[in-house]
């Protein structure tokens, strides 16, 4: 690898990239994210290896991130020379040999592909590349698009413009999306100033939870006095049911790094951190090989792209604590330190990392900062709403049909997420709400499925936009349950500085256990409440200061679920299991005797053929059953 | 699964962070990679080498999650506690390891085999409920079919 010094260097890189993602000869793409991995990619990729050696086929084998639609997964994307490009769905290394035998035969009778994309979105360019010259074929017309598949219609994608489309090892074809020209543009031809205010007019807010303007944040951190600052991205993601920063960090690590070096050039800083969860070893695994690429080609070190600008990146990886997602705590943690968050009357953009000015966004943001330098902070703020301009990602996961990552323009309809690209609630069962934020968001009923989707509305309906899970809950989710679930979560993640915090939560895990439990008493309720408010008030961080909003949020639109428990001894939706008991439907019951022979305490009996019976003092209440059934005769109260 | 601590070993992780007080939980990330978890003789020769005193030592290693004073066994079963995997039972899949395996999250198993842990997300909520049995994550698990991944690990 040569260092890239100039428009030109960087023009070569990009040809380069050119010619692997668009190759002469024909090339198979394996999906290897974490997601990819676990659905068994990696066998997948093995087996394609093999049989394309054994058969001494001249066929390129490469990998590739995430394309966020994980419920189909393992994919292999298969792109002949002026063809669509082909994705095949849930793939295994069995179905590998046939695929390359009708791949050889130019035909798709056994295995049928997914879905077929016809053009790549250039986006930091503004500009499209057909796979193909002229009409699309005949043959492949039969192939439902990507746009067409309601998963992706309503998808527009920014922050995970690369992700599933390039080899995210490859810094060759991370430039020959438009990578690091943003960089180069920033700085031949931007003051530090021109990139705030351009940051400033892109109305970017940081996606990390809070919202905060990020250019206002920048702003104030180049204008701190101090010889050494620093840029931090904050890749710790805690927030249970989100992990589109493991997505980006996995299937696009240079955009982050370019968002950095931008985001330091502008600031002031010579130095950058990346803390990292410890749960990711792939994502710092890509980011490392990302970063030693960077140097290799001088846009990371001294003197980027002859600039005379000096600036690396180390990353730190956290040991499992979700209190370091907070920035000050992120930052004790990064000086080797127990992350105990501090009072935020001292801005860490003053005084951060090291007591020095450290402007800290997190991975989403830092990654749409390339496309917002390269087309313009405008562009950007035409994307979106009003006050929440751009797109977010989301991780739309639960009880819901389509399951993976969407990235979506901010102000979109709650409904348009769940039921036009998220495909409903399967089962046929009824929509009960979704949870939004992490734990220091709150749920949002059916009723408000018209609501807008962007930081204000959120935050206005008691929720908040947090990192972007999604968690959807049906009829089967009882809200109670939810709430002891976060508080329980926030108890082992409280880091016991501040005493409301510390005790306030404990005891409100006390109450929720006792109500699920069935020891519920009348006044449970407004005790909550009550301490609810004491916590918010007394908490310095928005651990503590957010940690009611679980509670709070289920018990202003669930107040007849609490009250079930607590009068009746009753869960509505039949989770708490010291107050249910399993049955089974007299109608419905075939006597084929799958449950019994599932149950792992020998509670079911009856003959072949004939009704089946739960003996209660021996049931556990554990649910097998109820997951094995496959006539839905099991019944529960 | 108990191993006796290198001396040698536990200076040269120190070496490669050059003694750097701030490198403190990268350090004990190294020294427990080594050994699964946290051997009280490294504590007391880190403390030295790097001369921090042993409390500080011991503040960071019980703050965080993936620090471990008690010795793991081989295979760390770590039952995902995310949002998306409670939804969709969780704790029926905690529940049944926790009778298969006849411990309590938190235990090792005597064989020295298994050690039961709950893990705050995994980050693969599309793929809920997971569990991670020594890094290999399991998608979609139901409890019926945790006897039978188990018994993989056992071979």
């Amino acid at each position: 690898m040569s260092r890239i010094s100039t428009l030109e260097d960087l023009d070569r890189a990009a040809k380069r990239g050119l010619a692997t993602l668009f190759p002469k000869k024909t090339k198979v793409m394996v999906g290897m994210a974490t997601s990819g991995i676990a659905s068994g990619a990696q066998e997948v990729y093995g087996a394609l290896a093999a049989e394309i050696k054994a058969r001494g086929l001249d066929i390129i084998l490469g990998k590739t991130g995430s394309m966020g639609m994980d419920c189909i997964e393992p994919l292999v994307d298969v792109l002949e020379p002026n063809k669509p490009r082909l994705s095949y769905s849930k793939m295994t290394a069995k179905k590998v040999p046939l695929l390359l035998d009708q791949l050889a035969r130019g035909a798709f009778d056994g295995i049928k592909p997914a879905y077929r994309m016809d053009e790549e979105d250039f986006l930091v360019q503004g500009d499209k590349k057909s796979y193909f010259k002229g009409k699309l074929p005949e043959s492949f017309k039969d192939i439902p698009a990507i746009w067409d598949i309601d998963f992706y219609k309503k998808q527009v994608k920014i922050a995970l413009r690369n992700c599933g489309m390039i080899d995210p090892e490859n810094i060759d074809e991370y430039i020959a999306k438009g990578g690091y020209y943003g960089l180069q543009k920033a700085l031949a031809a931007l003051s530090p100033d021109d990139i705030v205010e351009d940051v400033i007019a892109s109305g970017l807010r940081g996606r990390g939870g809070g919202g905060f303007p990020a250019g206002t944040k920048w702003q104030t951190c180049r204008r701190a006095h101090s010889d050494i600052k620093y840029v931090i991205c904050n890749g710790d993601e805690g927030d249970p049911g989100a992990y589109m920063d493991r997505s980006l960090m996995e299937g696009d690590p240079h955009s982050v790094i370019e968002g950095m070096i931008i985001g330091a050039y502008a600031i002031g800083a010579g130095d950058g951190f990346i803390y990292v969860r410890n749960e990711y070893p792939l994502a710092v695994a890509n980011l490392q090989r990302a970063i030693d690429q960077a140097r290799a080609y001088g846009l990371l070190g001294k003197n980027i792209l002859r600039s005379g600008f000096d600036f690396d990146i180390r990353i730190g990886k956290g040991a499992g604590a979700f209190v370091c997602g907070e920035s000050t705590a992120l930052m004790a943690s990064l000086e080797g330190k127990a992350g105990e968050p501090r009072a935020k009357y001292i801005h860490t953009v003053e005084h951060g990392l090291w007591n020095r000015p450290s402007n800290l966004n997190n991975v989403e943001t830092w990654a749409n900062v390339p496309v917002i330098i390269a087309r313009g902070g405008k562009w950007f703020a035409g994307v979106g709403a009003k006050h929440s301009t751009g797109t977010k990602v989301f991780s739309l996961v639960g009880k819901i049909s389509n399951i993976g990552l969407v990235e979506v323009p901010m102000g979109i309809p709650l409904r348009d997420i769940i039921y036009d690209i998220g495909g409903g609630i399967p089962g046929g069962k009824a929509f009960k709400a979704v949870q939004t934020g992490g734990p220091s968001g709150g749920c949002i009923p059916d009723k408000m499925i018209d609501l807008p989707v962007d930081f204000d509305s959120l935050w206005e309906a008691g929720s908040m936009m947090g990192s972007g899970g999604m968690i959807v809950m049906d009829e089967r989710t009882c809200m109670v349950d939810i709430a002891r679930y976060f508080i329980e979560f926030l108890v082992s993640e409280s880091c016991g500085k501040c005493v409301p915090c510390r005790e306030g939560i404990y005891r409100m895990n006390e109450i929720l256990h006792d109500i699920c439990a069935g020891k519920g008493k009348k006044g449970d309720v407004e005790i909550l409440e009550s301490m609810a408010e004491a916590i918010k008030d007394g908490s310095l961080c928005a651990l503590g200061g957010s940690a009611p909003n679980p509670v709070l949020s289920t018990i202003k639109y669930f107040r007849k679920e609490y009250d079930a428990h607590i009068r009746e001894k009753r869960c509505p939706a039949g989770v708490c299991r010291a107050l249910i008991r399993y049955g089974i439907d007299k109608e419905k019951c075939t006597g084929c005797g799958a449950c019994a022979r599932k149950c792992p305490t020998e509670c079911i009996s009856g003959e072949k053929k004939k009704l089946h019976v739960i003996d209660q003092t021996k049931c556990i209440k554990c649910g097998v059953c109820m997951e094995t059934c496959k006539f839905d005769a099991i019944t529960v109260e | 699964m108990k191993k006796a601590v290198d001396k040698k070993k536990i200076k040269e992780i120190v070496k490669k962070y050059d003694g750097d007080r701030s490198a403190a939980v990268a350090i004990l990330q190294d020294v427990q990679e080594e050994y699964r978890y946290l051997p009280k003789d490294a504590l007391t020769q880190l403390s030295e080498e790097m001369a921090v005193p042993l409390s500080r030592i011991y503040e960071i290693a019980t703050f965080y999650n993936a620090f471990s004073l008690n010795p793991r066994g081989r295979y760390l079963v770590e039952v995902c506690a995310g949002t998306a995997c409670h939804v969709q039972g969780a704790f029926n899949l905690m529940s049944r390891l926790e009778r298969e395996l006849k411990i309590t999250c938190g235990e090792t198993t005597g064989d020295d085999l298994f050690t039961l842990e709950e893990v705050r997300c995994l980050g693969c909520c599309s793929l809920a409920p997971v569990v991670r049995i020594g890094g290999n994550i399991h998608p979609y698990l139901t409890q019926d079919e945790i006897p039978k991944v188990l018994r993989n690990y056992r071979k």
